[in-house]
């Protein structure tokens, strides 16, 4: 996003020269060989996800640079949104103390490990206003002492080949002085800059929203057509709905509400009056066609008529003659003549600073104004380099948060671990554990972890289980389409079978054409926690690693190929999945069914009587009791425990000698409520007949 | 064991059954059987539509284990069936024919039929309930009445009675427990007697088989309606499970784990944990630098940890107004940073903060005893650098340290020449390493010698205090490294002839023997433990760890017994466990008399293989105690549009794991499991079978 920012009022024109003048750029940069500083890695752009990589790299003592062509960080939001109120939300108070939870409802905050630089110091509103933001980025980068170097503009990037290099090839940067820099890795987080524009006849005509007025007297008694129909669109339309005749919304697909389709990126409830006053019949609208077969006239006054492109090219008339709809069809939508034409049409990546040596293509699978990367944010076209930030969101595109601050602050930490494996040999954190705690280990994680909650299906924990399955290892927050790649970009073993971590919401659940509120929409049974609608907890048992192949011809609407198992933890409304019953009981026996294995843990007392009755011991008295850390209970839940027909009172077991033996351990393997004791006798009786 | 085939045993499951089972075509066989056996045996009378079908295989697995008890009759004739008056006749049905208490020959056998399908589990069920008393007279709190009833998931009605309507009662009830024999436990409830408040027009009680549901007192004036009552119950609980797709077997939303189970119950209790400093992520380090400081790191929503923080706070309780030591906690579940900071990733973790030191974490039992033993001993430095040879004479005696000696039965005296610094370093370092498990000393100014003379060793050594007996030994500690000394001193806390205890077990099992118990009702008899002493000190017995076990101390120790005697002799007790090759179980004969030669001489033939056990302790692995949803499934048939299946057979071929575990017959019956021939289908639900298979296997390997 930083880049953009410095630019003064983009006009359609403005941005044809700029285009224009590239080829010319490239040809000094070509010239301006000389000194060549090196840096192992180039962030481009200071806004929220440069700022957030360089804080790692910070942190890991690595020869990293910033480039900023503005004068200071976060330029993006200087001037944008247009209306400055920011749609990421700043909820200060949850009732909890778990600051990693209180992450998952703040949005604008970068991770760090300064509690002070936490969104909520600087503003109260829900909705913060943009130039908060602006401070708080700036504050960021200077009390981290972040490195930027301000006012540098890279004009252009190009390849060059080198075997010594970490990739084969440096990436060399050249600014607007012709100073070169070169590179290892290039991490590229520049945003979307680029306002989108679709031509169609007339086009020249429109305003756009990155240069309207936000002046709501500008739009006094007007008619006006706003092209477009997101957030952009709507904050426009909002800020002139009170002053305007009527305004009409048209784009090529249907509206997609935030709530209904559970994308932050789609239309926001604090953004969608105009659907109220549209539905309650207010002379407001929502038209529905394609943008590209548009044209739209000027007539004598001044006013706009939209026409259909189509009959622009029948004949070359006056403006005057030319066939409009009405003409044919006298009852069309759109048959008035517009005062106002606005364009809100989102925005575009800048690729035209990247040689084609770099092989930086766009085309995402839905939309082409995102740079095409892989699912662990590295180009497909050069190794080395990444895409970060929002420019990096054809991965999750309208499914989850890695084109907003709260989502991409976690894959840029996932890329970053990605970096220090690949080329500081240091693997991805991670903790060991004794088996016992594997439950324990994933409802901690569940409940509190953030990066899992905001980037749900995007980026999950795994648990690499150990030879045996006696303890496991845990990562966190792993970009899991790269799942079958895990060894080699974590430096970590995954040969004893693997369990996956993931937040999902219900398969069928989110839409645009989808009723979210429909009756019994919850569910409340373990059993039926498969059919979660809300976001939950899925953890996926492999007993082998995907490949490539698997993962990549993995069943639709499925995050990751089909499991040896699978588990949902039902879906909760506080989300706080830590019912005894309803939570952890179903955990346990699905991971004790996957690892074949009795993952219940005992007193003492019990693991003193297994020991002495029994040849093997559960997990839990092998890894505790036996290393002298039983537990030993206290009177109060022994007693709980005799009540509850799991203890027995051995103090109080009548004491007759020749008592026939009562089978003991009721809790002993294949233990089940209605097991008798084993008919022993009756086999006796059966080696006589034999 | 191991070597078992399937197939083996299901030819000759068969071959057996072939007498067990009577085949019959017509009536008058029927007849016929029945008319042998009153008086004398009952009868299982099942018809099933077909031989091999699922019902024919539930019939004939219940005839393997009944077989001997019952005379099972089977028959494929649906004509038999009708003519005994069956209506609404499907493919099975199941009578118990109660012909053991008909003493008049024309009299006819009462029959009770068996309204649940014909599984394993249900045909075991219902036999148990046939098993089961008719009626019985009781005279306590209904809530706190169980029987096999409950166990088997059925409801316990009881009639209230007084002893001035007993007889009419009793009658009553009894007509009622025939009405609903197999369908619930029935009972007579002596109202005169009992202390429990009861309302005062309630006549029937009714105990729902649930865990934790009250009883319900009900005024019924219809014998029918108790019926009905009972009737509805179950009828409710079948079209529930019927709604829940015909879930058979165990609830899996049933807490089998008792440290959780105990945990939730007790979850309203109010702890005093205002004795102890609840820190969060601003007061940590300013807490734990400004004060010596213990700190559990816990979570709110683990069983484990929240049962320990009980313990936890009964040590504040404990400590209260007289440590130094401040006793704090952090909820891992508010102050995620705070505990990941100090390296603290599992729970309950405990750890000891003490200024210009490390942290020290807590490795003992997670309990109040052991835990206060670590505090008290914490408090001294380890090792404590004595100064003069007077105070090495105390510090030996005891007498330096007089309240910590309860916790420390042991004293080491480390002894070093001024000039031996190296060996001292090690030691030092070992006893930071035991730190809060003994008591160490360190004693290196010039008259050492002093000391090493008296006690006869030359330095570097160890002085070994034992404050019980009252014994000084002595170790030389040439060259020996820290995981040495850390060796010798563990090693030197092991007593020749302990009492075992919850608590201790786990060190003496570190020594990998057989273990030699003596099980003792109380305190042990002095002559057997001089007998085994005497042979411990005549090296016989280095072999095996000896041991005593006092059942008053350790309760637990019944339910050992239990295990290893069918019938119980008198205590005391002699056993040799070998638990770590073979899980064998020898007993000492209970009519010899614990003297020396009897056990020398006993041991020898267990050593050679002349003894036989009276048990062999199980070595099954602990497997998943139920199975799991299988979602993958359900997902898989909602997608295919067919109703779901709820519960997975436990392991299917994809399932079965590579590991060679106990019970290979097993695992191939379930892969063979279309072939047809007799199988357990789920090994969680039918477990009694396996075990019972498994002892079959056994005899016949001894034959």
């Amino acid at each position: 996003m930083g880049l953009s920012a410095a630019a003064p009022l983009w006009g359609p024109l403005g941005l044809l020269l700029t285009v224009a003048l590239h080829p010319a750029l490239s040809l000094r940069s070509a010239r301006a060989w000389a000194p060549r500083h090196h840096r192992d890695y180039c962030v481009l752009g200071a806004g929220p996800a440069g700022l957030q990589m360089a804080y790692f790299l910070q942190r890991a003592g690595r020869d990293y640079v910033v480039f900023e062509r503005a004068p200071g960080p976060g330029s993006f939001f200087t001037r944008f949104p247009r209306h400055r109120k920011l749609l990421s939300i700043n909820k200060r108070y949850t009732g909890k103390a778990n600051a990693e939870f209180n992450l998952r409802h703040d949005w604008n905050s970068l991770l760090s490990h300064d509690p002070q630089l936490l969104f909520r110091h600087y503003s109260s509103a829900y909705f913060p206003d943009a130039g908060d933001m602006v401070r708080y980025l700036r504050d960021f980068a200077d009390k981290l002492g972040l490195p930027v170097l301000y006012n540098t503009t890279i004009a252009h990037v190009t390849l060059n080949k080198d075997r010594r290099a970490w990739n084969g090839h440096y990436f060399i940067l050249t600014d607007q002085k012709g100073q070169a820099y070169q590179c290892s890795v290039l991490l590229v987080a520049t945003g979307l800059s680029v306002p989108n524009q679709v031509d169609f006849p007339g086009s020249e005509y429109v305003d756009g929203y990155e240069s309207v007025s936000v002046d709501p007297e500008d739009f006094v008694g007007q008619n006006v057509l706003i092209l477009g129909r997101g957030n952009s669109a709507f904050e426009t339309a909002e800020n002139i709905l009170g002053v305007t005749n009527f305004i009409h919304m048209l784009s090529r697909s249907r509206v997609r509400l935030s709530w209904a389709t559970h994308y932050v990126g789609d239309l926001r409830a604090i953004n969608n009056g105009l659907l109220d006053t549209y539905q309650l019949k207010s002379l407001d609208g929502l038209l529905e066609s394609d943008l590209t077969d548009l044209a739209i006239v000027k007539d004598r006054q001044g006013k706009f008529h939209i026409t259909l492109k189509f009959f622009l090219e029948e004949n070359n008339q006056s403006a005057d003659a030319i066939t409009l709809p009405q003409d044919e069809s006298d009852n069309f939508a759109m048959r008035v003549a517009y005062d106002r034409v606005i364009r809100c049409l989102g925005w575009n990546f800048n690729f035209s600073i990247f040689s084609k040596s770099l092989r930086l293509s766009s085309g995402g699978e839905f939309s082409k104004k995102y740079p095409l990367v892989r699912a662990s944010y590295e180009s497909k076209g050069s190794r080395g380099l990444f895409v970060l930030g929002t420019a990096s969101h054809s991965v999750d595109y309208r499914k989850s948060a890695g084109g907003f601050i709260h989502g991409f602050r976690y894959t840029v930490r996932a890329v970053h671990r990605l970096l220090e494996q690949r080329h500081h040999d240091v693997p991805w954190p991670s903790t060991q554990h004794p088996i016992t705690q594997l439950a324990s280990a994933i409802i901690r994680r569940v409940n509190e972890a953030s990066g899992l909650y905001q980037m749900f299906s995007v980026l999950a924990d795994v648990v690499l289980l150990k030879e045996n399955a006696t303890a496991f290892e845990y990562l966190e927050e792993f970009p899991m389409r790269m799942l079958a790649q895990l060894e080699s970009i974590t430096g970590r073993q995954a040969r004893h079978g693997l369990f996956v971590i993931n937040m999902e919401y219900g398969k069928n659940f989110s839409g645009p054409d989808k009723d979210v509120f429909f009756y019994d929409r919850s569910v409340g049974h373990t059993e039926d926690a498969w059919q979660s609608n809300f976001l939950h907890p899925v953890i996926y048992y492999y007993r082998h690693l995907p490949t490539e192949q698997e993962v990549r011809f993995r069943p639709a609407d499925w995050p990751l190929p089909r499991p040896t198992a699978i588990h949902h933890i039902v879906e909760d409304f506080l989300t706080d999945w830590t019912a005894p019953v309803g939570h952890i009981l179903p955990l346990r026996r699905f991971l004790e069914n996957c690892l074949d294995t009795d993952l219940r843990s005992f007193y003492a007392e019990s693991c003193f009587l297994f020991a002495l009755t029994r040849q093997k011991l559960p997990p839990f008295c092998q890894q505790g009791y036996l290393r002298t850390q039983g537990l030993m209970g206290t009177e109060s839940l022994r007693q709980h425990g005799v009540e509850s027909g799991l203890l027995r009172d051995y103090a109080a077991v009548g004491w007759r000698p020749g008592d026939s033996g009562q089978q003991p351990g009721s809790q002993g393997p294949g233990r089940q409520p209605l097991a008798p004791g084993p008919p022993i006798q009756h086999f006796d009786g059966n080696k006589e007949e034999l | 064991m191991s070597d078992f085939s399937t197939n083996y045993i299901s030819i000759y499951f068969s071959a057996l059954l072939f007498n067990e089972v009577k085949y019959i075509n017509t009536l008058g066989d029927l007849q016929n059987i029945e008319n042998a056996l009153k008086g004398k045996t009952n009868i299982a009378f099942s018809y099933v539509r077909a031989i091999g079908t699922p019902e024919h295989r539930a019939v004939m697995e219940a005839a393997f284990v009944y077989g001997t008890t019952y005379q099972f009759v089977l028959t494929t004739e649906i004509a038999i069936l009708e003519s005994i008056g069956t209506e609404d006749i499907e493919y099975a049905h199941f009578y118990f024919f109660h012909c053991k208490p008909v003493s008049d020959l024309t009299q006819q056998c009462r029959r009770t039929l068996m309204e649940q399908p014909l599984t394993t589990l249900n045909i075991h069920r219902f036999i148990k309930t046939m098993e089961a008393p008719l009626l019985t007279e009781v005279a306590e709190d209904p809530q706190q009445v169980s029987t096999v009833h409950l166990q088997l998931g059925l409801p316990l009605v009881f009639i209230v009675s007084r002893q001035a309507t007993y007889e009419a009662d009793r009658t009553t009830a009894e007509w009622v427990a025939w009405r609903l024999l197999g369908k619930a436990g029935v009972l007579l409830l002596l109202r005169d007697s009992l202390e429990v408040d009861i309302p005062e027009h309630a006549n029937v009680i009714f105990k729902r088989a649930e865990e934790g549901m009250p009883v319900e007192f009900l005024v019924l004036h219809d014998i029918d309606l108790i019926i009905s009552r009972v009737e509805s119950n179950t009828h409710m609980k079948e079209t529930q499970e019927y709604e829940d797709n015909d879930m058979e077997g165990p609830d899996m939303d049933i807490q089998d784990d008792e440290v959780a189970e105990t945990v939730y119950r007790d979850r309203k209790r109010q702890l005093p944990l205002e004795l102890t400093v609840e820190l969060t992520e601003e007061t940590f380090n300013a807490t734990v630098t400004a004060s010596d400081s213990l700190v559990l790191f816990y979570a709110g929503w683990q069983a484990v940890s929240m049962a320990f923080l009980q313990s936890y706070v009964d040590v504040a309780v404990k400590l209260k107004g007289t440590s130094t030591l401040l006793l704090t906690r952090v909820n891992c579940a508010d102050w995620s940073y705070v505990c990941t900071k100090q390296n603290v990733t599992d729970f309950p973790v405990v750890k000891m903060y003490k200024e210009g030191e490390n942290p020290v974490s807590y490795a003992g039992m997670l309990g109040t005893e052991e835990l206060l033993k670590f505090i008290q001993l914490n408090r001294i430095s380890c090792p404590v650098n004595i100064t003069s040879v007077q105070g090495a004479e105390e510090f030996l005696s005891g007498e330096l340290y007089k309240d910590l000696i309860t916790y420390s039965r042991v004293s080491v005296l480390g002894l070093f020449s001024p000039t031996m610094t190296t060996a001292k370093e090690e030691f030092t370092e070992a006893g930071k390493h035991l730190k809060g498990c003994v008591i160490t000393g360190v004693y290196s100014e010039e008259d050492v010698l002093i000391l090493s003379d008296k006690h006869a060793v030359t330095l570097p050594a160890l002085l070994l205090a034992r404050h019980q007996e009252g014994k000084i030994e002595s170790i030389p500690l040439a060259n020996a490294h820290v995981q040495d000394i850390v060796q010798i001193i563990t090693n030197a806390l092991l007593e020749t002839f302990p009492e075992i205890t919850v608590e201790n077990l786990p060190t003496y099992l570190r020594l990998k023997k057989p273990l030699l118990i003596l099980f003792s009702d109380g305190s042990i008899n002095p002559q057997h433990k001089k007998a085994i002493l005497t042979l411990v000190k005549e090296k016989h017995l280095d072999s095996l760890t000896p041991c005593w076990l006092n059942i008053k101390n350790t309760p637990v120790g019944r339910g050992i017994l239990q295990v290893y005697f069918d019938a119980l002799p008198p205590l005391p007790l002699l056993v040799v466990v070998n638990l770590h090759s073979g899980g064998q179980v020898f007993a000492f004969p209970s009519d010899q008399a614990v003297s020396e030669q009897n056990l020398l001489l006993w041991l020898k033939k267990v050593e050679a293989g002349l003894e036989s056990p009276i048990t062999i302790l199980p070595a099954q692995e602990w497997k998943p105690p139920l199975p799991a949803y299988d979602f993958l499934s359900m997902m898989d048939a909602a997608a295919s549009q067919h109703p779901p299946k709820k519960i997975p057979e436990c392991m299917k071929e994809t399932d079965v794991q590579e590991n060679d575990g106990e019970q290979p017959e097993e695992k191939s019956a379930i892969r063979n499991e279309p072939t047809g021939t007799l199988r357990i289908k789920h090994w969680s639900r039918s477990n009694w079978f396996g075990e019972a298979k498994k002892s079959f296997a056994y005899d016949n390997k001894e034959l």
